[in-house]
């Protein structure tokens, strides 16, 4: 004999009476880890179970960088024009308002100059959630002025690379962000200040061909994508099928483009660490 | 333990002392003079075998299987401070050819080096120690890092040679080493050089051109391995004494020559016998160079080095 006994037959609870669970309680990573989104926060957004780096964007990264999140943000209200009036399936200043209001960002990526473990650092973070991180110039130019900052102020440099490429948008403007950003970099080299370059979940196409690739040490999170032309555009033009773990972090560590790889926990340690040792310092604990 | 052929002596008498002991402990029997007698006899035959070293037994010393290699170098000399850094930014990360920044007392180096395995697992995962063209050009990428921002670069020799390998000539193993040692020569920051084990030929020289070159007691650098000269000049490996004999390739012989600065002590029967005496005899040796080193301006340093280099060389008329 059943417990309980249905009265009526059918749902009745009218749409609005539903309860639901509050989104973004939990977290699923790739390989079906569910973990408690404060737990994942507290855990530099990491899944505990299978160490799966979960994308963050510029906020985040400032928050892990810098001590007590402390930071003056540069250049914060730069933002994009439409030099071409570009027209795909949208307008490109519309697509630049949704992205605007969707992320309540400015644009792909943010600078900004703070302390980390007592010593000044200059962090450009990019944010994937604008846009698919795509590099116009607005994210050119902001590389380039912070760059400018840490020459002026002889602060080292560091880029955090997220990002699909040049942002299509802006056309030819966007490939020349790539001579730019890098021609900044070729200064702050000239003057000895250590750049350092970290690749995270994704650094494809254009950033690759420019800053991400150009660290006195390039370092990147575990599992990451990185590469020129991403996986689909090699399989179709190759016809190949691609190799397990190709275009991964590791992947690159083994074909030597990476100096090592960090766990997003280590990462405040092991850049200052570099930086201290490079620049002959006593070690900060 | 392992013990080489000439050590056999040494193994003996350690045996017949243990057996003693036990017998002390386990019997009533008093033991001690005899114990004694034993330890008096093997302090005697460990010096005289010690003392008289064949250049081939220094050979076999310096590759003995016990011996420190470049990371336990690395974790005694800068403990937790090493940062490893990987790649040549161009096709590999040679496994054979480790380096990164580490502080030796209050001082960052870039230090580099060939590393061996300790078990069949590892040697063949480090090459043997053996580089290929991606490892020199990692460790010249990191030479060239440290020399940006002025930080000294140590390197720690310890391979049986450049690994000949059929990909190694395609991607231009002699074009690696050949353009590692012309940077060397004029790279701007103070080199420091240590023969840790083995340093054969060019695969050795590819991380070894320096202001100041430093070599262990039991190790050997010459042109080529004293096997593949007997097998060369004598075609047999049988003439493997003679010929490490005939290279002149110990410490002292290279001291004399001049290519070598500095003999570093080991204790007696090798840097393995008593590795935390080896480490800090390095130490000190690379601190105390690294002193004489430091004052010198850019410009002094590299002409002094391409003078040093200059003027080996002997020659007639």
């Amino acid at each position: 004999m059943a417990w309980f006994k249905r009265k009526e037959k059918g749902i009745h609870t009218s749409t609005e009476d539903k309860k639901d669970t509050p989104k973004g309680l939990w977290y699923k990573s790739p390989t079906g880890k569910i973990v408690d989104t404060k737990e994942l926060e507290k855990n530099f957004y990491i899944s505990p179970e299978d160490g799966y780096h979960v994308r963050i964007g510029s906020k985040e990264y400032f928050e892990i960088l810098f001590d007590d999140n402390k930071f003056k943000e540069l250049d914060e209200n730069l933002t994009s024009k439409d030099p071409l009036s570009f027209e795909d399936t949208k307008k490109y200043p519309d697509r630049l308002k949704a992205a605007q209001d969707k992320t309540k960002l400015k644009d792909a990526v943010r600078t900004a100059v703070g302390k980390s473990k007592g010593k000044d650092l200059v962090v450009a973070a990019m944010d994937f959630s604008f846009i698919g991180g795509s590099m116009g110039s607005v994210v050119g130019e902001k590389i380039a002025r912070a760059a400018n900052y840490s020459l002026k102020n002889n602060v080292p440099f560091m880029i955090i690379s997220k990002s699909g490429g040049a942002r299509m948008m802006e056309a030819a403007l966007s490939l020349m962000q790539l001579a730019k950003t890098s021609a900044k970099l070729a200064q702050l080299a000239d003057a000895q200040i250590p750049y350092i370059s970290l690749c995270t979940d994704p650094t494809t196409g254009g950033t690759t061909a420019s800053f991400a690739m150009l660290g006195d040490i390039n370092i990147a999170e575990p599992g990451a994508l990185i590469g020129f032309a991403g996986p689909r555009v090699v399989r179709d033009t190759t016809g190949q099928e691609l190799p397990e773990g190709f275009q991964t972090s590791e992947f690159l560590l083994e074909h030597g483009f990476l100096d090592f790889i960090t766990l997003r926990s280590e990462l405040k340690d092991k850049v200052n660490q570099y930086i201290d040792l490079i620049t002959n310092a006593p070690l900060r604990a | 333990m392992e013990y080489l052929d000439f050590e056999l002596p040494i193994k003996e008498l350690e045996e017949q002392l243990q057996k003693c002991q036990v017998i002390g402990e386990e019997s009533d029997v008093d033991v001690t003079q005899t114990c004694k007698q034993i330890e008096k006899k093997l302090q005697a035959t460990k010096k005289d075998i010690y003392k008289n070293l064949t250049a081939w037994q220094r050979v076999q010393l310096s590759r003995h299987p016990d011996r420190p290699y470049t990371l336990d170098y690395v974790k005694a000399l800068c403990g937790d401070t090493f940062l490893e850094l990987h790649g040549d930014r161009n096709f590999k990360d040679d496994k054979a050819m480790i380096g990164g920044l580490g502080k030796i007392g209050d001082q960052s180096f870039m230090i580099i080096g060939q590393q061996k395995g300790y078990n069949t697992k590892t040697r063949q995962y480090r090459n043997f120690g053996m580089a290929n063209p991606e490892g020199y050009r990692k460790a010249l990428r990191l030479m060239k890092s440290a020399e940006k921002f002025g930080i000294p670069v140590l390197t720690l020799l310890d391979t049986p040679g450049a690994y000949p390998g059929l990909e190694a000539e395609e991607r231009g193993q002699g074009e690696a080493i050949a353009r590692n040692i012309l940077e060397m020569t004029r790279l701007k920051v103070p080199i420091i050089t240590v023969v840790i084990g083995e340093g054969a030929s060019g695969g050795a020289l590819g991380i070894g051109v320096g202001d100041k070159i430093l070599m262990l007691e039991n190790t050997w650098y010459s042109v080529i391995s004293p096997e593949s000269c007997s097998s060369i000049l004598w075609r047999s490996w049988e003439f493997k004494e003679r010929a490490a004999d005939a290279l002149k390739l110990t410490a002292t012989d290279m001291k004399k020559m001049k290519i070598v600065d500095e003999i570093v002590k080991e204790p007696l029967g090798g840097a393995h016998k008593d590795r935390e005496t080896t480490y800090s005899t390095v130490k000190n040796a690379i601190l105390e160079t690294y002193d004489q080193l430091k004052g010198f301006s850019e410009k002094d340093l590299v002409n002094q080095r391409i003078e040093k280099y200059a003027n080996i060389g002997v020659v007639k008329g």
